[in-house]
């Protein structure tokens, strides 16, 4: 397959200059593999199956840069304010102590920056095999693990906050998260991935969960970064014997952002839920890209996803569901709906089943529509103008896919998000 | 109030007003009835300024302002209010988050602030026991899963919410039956007030034995073609169309 034009040198050589700062260990030996995997690979272009209808051709614009040291920044900005939560603050990917705070732990429960733990050789898998998640191998610096021995329940939220500043171009961080939850411990997980500036910058970000048997994580992941940011997300989950993992996405910025999540139910009972929305205009690209492995009898998964284009903006939905041999009873269900605000609008949705079992449920469906011209007079017709109304309507849209979001205390923030988003999209193209 | 003066309309190039002449005076209610497409809808999406109906002659006129200058929300906003035939469902709204971004926008039309939203609630609720509706009403969706009878209360709550200068109420009566008919007449009854003027389009007489109108005129062929007091609707009533849609074919 033809090589990317997005040349990955200016990577190879990011990582020679971070190279010094790395500790021993055996790590070090499967960092310099996984540059030379990278190299050997490439980028992904849109002939590679999986990245058909996302290009990177904007990342050739980008040469990264080594993190010399974190930005400053007073205060990161902080989800559910007022809510008792465990919090990390990471600028430019580098864990930042004193905006943090992780609060009292109970016993049984380890959450801590990665800084500690870069030569845990667990921290990376073989599994791991996209261009993206090598790069990140090679060059993670920072990150999150969070481990639950069994039995133990978190109270209180991880608040994880990711913040780029970026004044010049060529940020190039690739934080990683490990969550490991031991059998029947449970924990709510929030991340927050926003930033400020208007330079080119790149967020790497690979993750990975573990769910012991009948644990359960409740996952929410707010993306709002700035318009010059490439976000890439790669996620790979496994659930255990009648574990749940709940998640949900919101995709908001990014100039281009990719999520890719791949989830194996590998224990009889185990259930999964992606839910999630994406709201994006002008130019902006997302991409959702999942895929849910049934490995075993009577696993469940859900994944409802409803989301808002406007202007050029592009949304990009593939989602796969794979019931294996032997996985009978399974329950799976994928919808992707999305509402187009404008003719230059695209959505590319592409559901998919592979069944290879006979006693099992699964559905299908995406739609593509435009705001109902009938409910946009009738609102007009009391009053409420023409903005404000598409506004409403589009809040109205996605009320119920925010009811899916597992943390409570969020929606509103959602709906207040979702409710604001479209004027405030409107005004920036009207500046632009 | 509202004055139309010789208005000429087209619906994708089709002529359905020929010119039409009506006046509104302050405090008066005028009905207005006609055979099946002779051009009744039409007239009250022209005066809401519904998308898709072109005024190619003659004049709207409210309160002395060029009325179809204005867009829909302004003309809300002026205080006219349309009661929808076919009242839309919005799934995802709840009803009083509608009636307040309703409110709310008038008032911010008109240069007044934004409402108290405990008065609002507070109002609202009293308002909802008037007419007979039950407070769960206000935490559903707009119109949606509601009764043909619910929808049309529905509207009834936002006009006497929105208080207009101009209520038109568009086939208020069409999906009724005998009870929901008169709830809904008592509401519009208890609008009627000598500020307000009222624009009741119906195809048939009943509605009109409960809301009894000051003048009554024939909508035929997109003219008036012919006019004069409630005893016209029962004179309708018994002998049908006939005389008018013959006369304007001839």
């Amino acid at each position: 397959m033809a090589k990317s034009l997005v040349s990955t040198e200016p990577y190879a050589a990011q990582f020679e200059a971070l190279q010094a700062a790395l500790p021993e260990g055996p790590l070090a030996e499967r960092r310099l593999q996984a540059l030379a995997r990278f190299r050997e690979l490439g980028f992904p272009t849109t002939r590679h199956e999986s990245w058909k209808y996302t290009a990177l051709r904007s990342l050739a614009g980008l040469t990264p840069a080594a993190a010399t040291k974190s930005p400053s920044l007073d205060r990161a900005p902080a989800l559910l304010a007022d809510t008792p939560a465990h919090r990390l603050v990471f600028v430019n990917g580098l864990f930042r102590a004193e905006l943090s705070d992780l609060g009292k732990l109970p016993q049984g429960a380890f959450i801590a920056p990665l800084t500690e733990a870069l030569d845990d050789e667990t921290l990376i898998s073989d599994e791991e095999s996209g261009a993206f998640a090598l790069l990140n191998q090679a060059l993670f610096q920072d990150g999150a693990l969070i481990a639950l021995e069994r039995g133990v329940v978190l109270d209180q939220p991880i608040i994880l906050t990711f913040v780029s500043i970026d004044e010049a171009d060529g940020r190039s961080t690739h934080p990683r998260l490990a969550i490991r939850l031991g059998e029947n411990s449970q924990a709510t997980v929030i991340e927050h991935h926003m930033g400020y500036g208007e330079a080119l910058g790149l967020s790497n970000l690979v993750s990975s969960v573990d769910l012991a048997a009948g644990a359960k994580l409740d996952h929410v992941v707010l993306q709002t970064e700035q318009a010059q940011v490439q976000h890439i997300a790669s996620r790979r989950v496994t659930v255990g014997r009648d574990a749940t993992y709940d998640s949900f996405g919101v995709t908001l910025g990014a100039g281009l952002s990719r999520n890719e999540i791949e989830v194996s139910l590998e224990g009889t009972g185990a259930s999964c839920a992606l839910d999630g929305t994406y709201l994006l205009a002008g130019t902006q690209h997302g991409d959702l890209t999942s895929t849910i492995h049934h490995r075993a009898e009577h696993t469940t998964s859900r994944e409802t996803v409803k989301g808002a284009l406007a202007g050029k903006a592009r949304g990009v939905f593939q989602g796969k569901i794979v019931v294996e041999p032997g996985a009978q009873k399974t329950d799976g269900r994928m919808m992707n709906k999305t509402l187009l605000l404008s003719d230059k609008a695209e959505i590319d949705s592409k559901p998919e089943l592979e069944i290879f079992a006979d006693d099992v449920q699964c559905a299908h469906g995406a739609t593509a529509g435009e705001l109902d011209a009938d409910a946009l007079f009738y609102l007009r017709a009391r009053g409420i103008p023409e903005e404000r109304a598409r506004a409403l309507l589009v809040e109205a849209f996605l009320a119920d896919v925010i009811e899916l979001c597992p943390v409570e205390a969020l929606r509103d923030e959602l709906r207040d998000r979702a409710g604001r988003w479209l004027a405030e999209a409107s005004q920036e193209e009207a500046a632009a | 109030m509202l004055e139309i003066k010789n208005l000429h309309a087209t619906v994708e190039d089709k002529p359905i007003l020929k010119g039409l002449d009506l006046t509104l005076r302050p405090g008066e209610v005028h009905a207005i009835m006609g055979p099946n497409g002779a051009g009744k809808s039409t007239l009250s999406y022209i005066l809401s300024g519904r998308d898709g109906y072109e005024v190619t002659e003659g004049e709207v006129l409210f309160e002395g302002k060029d009325l179809m200058e204005l867009e829909p929300e302004e003309r809300a906003g002026e205080g006219i209010f349309l009661a929808f035939q076919y009242p839309v469902e919005i799934p995802g709204v709840p009803n009083s988050t509608f009636l307040k971004e309703a409110v709310n926008a008038v008032r911010k039309y008109k240069g007044e602030p934004e409402i108290d939203a405990l008065a609002f609630m507070k109002g609202l609720r009293e308002t909802c026991a008037k007419l007979g509706i039950d407070k769960e009403f206000l935490k559903r969706s707009v119109n949606t899963g509601f009764s043909g009878g619910e929808k049309k209360r529905n509207e009834m709550l936002q006009l006497s919410v929105l208080q207009p200068k101009l209520a038109i109420l568009d086939e208020t009566d069409s999906g009724l039956d005998i009870d929901a008919l008169r709830t809904v007449a008592d509401g519009v009854n208890a609008m009627r007030s000598p500020d307000r003027a009222m624009l009741i389009i119906t195809h048939y007489q009943r509605l009109l034995d409960y809301i009894v109108p000051d003048h009554v005129h024939v909508l035929s062929g997109g003219r008036i073609a012919a006019s004069g007091g409630p005893e016209l609707a029962h004179k309708l009533e018994a002998e049908g169309y006939a005389d008018f849609v013959a006369k304007d074919a001839a």
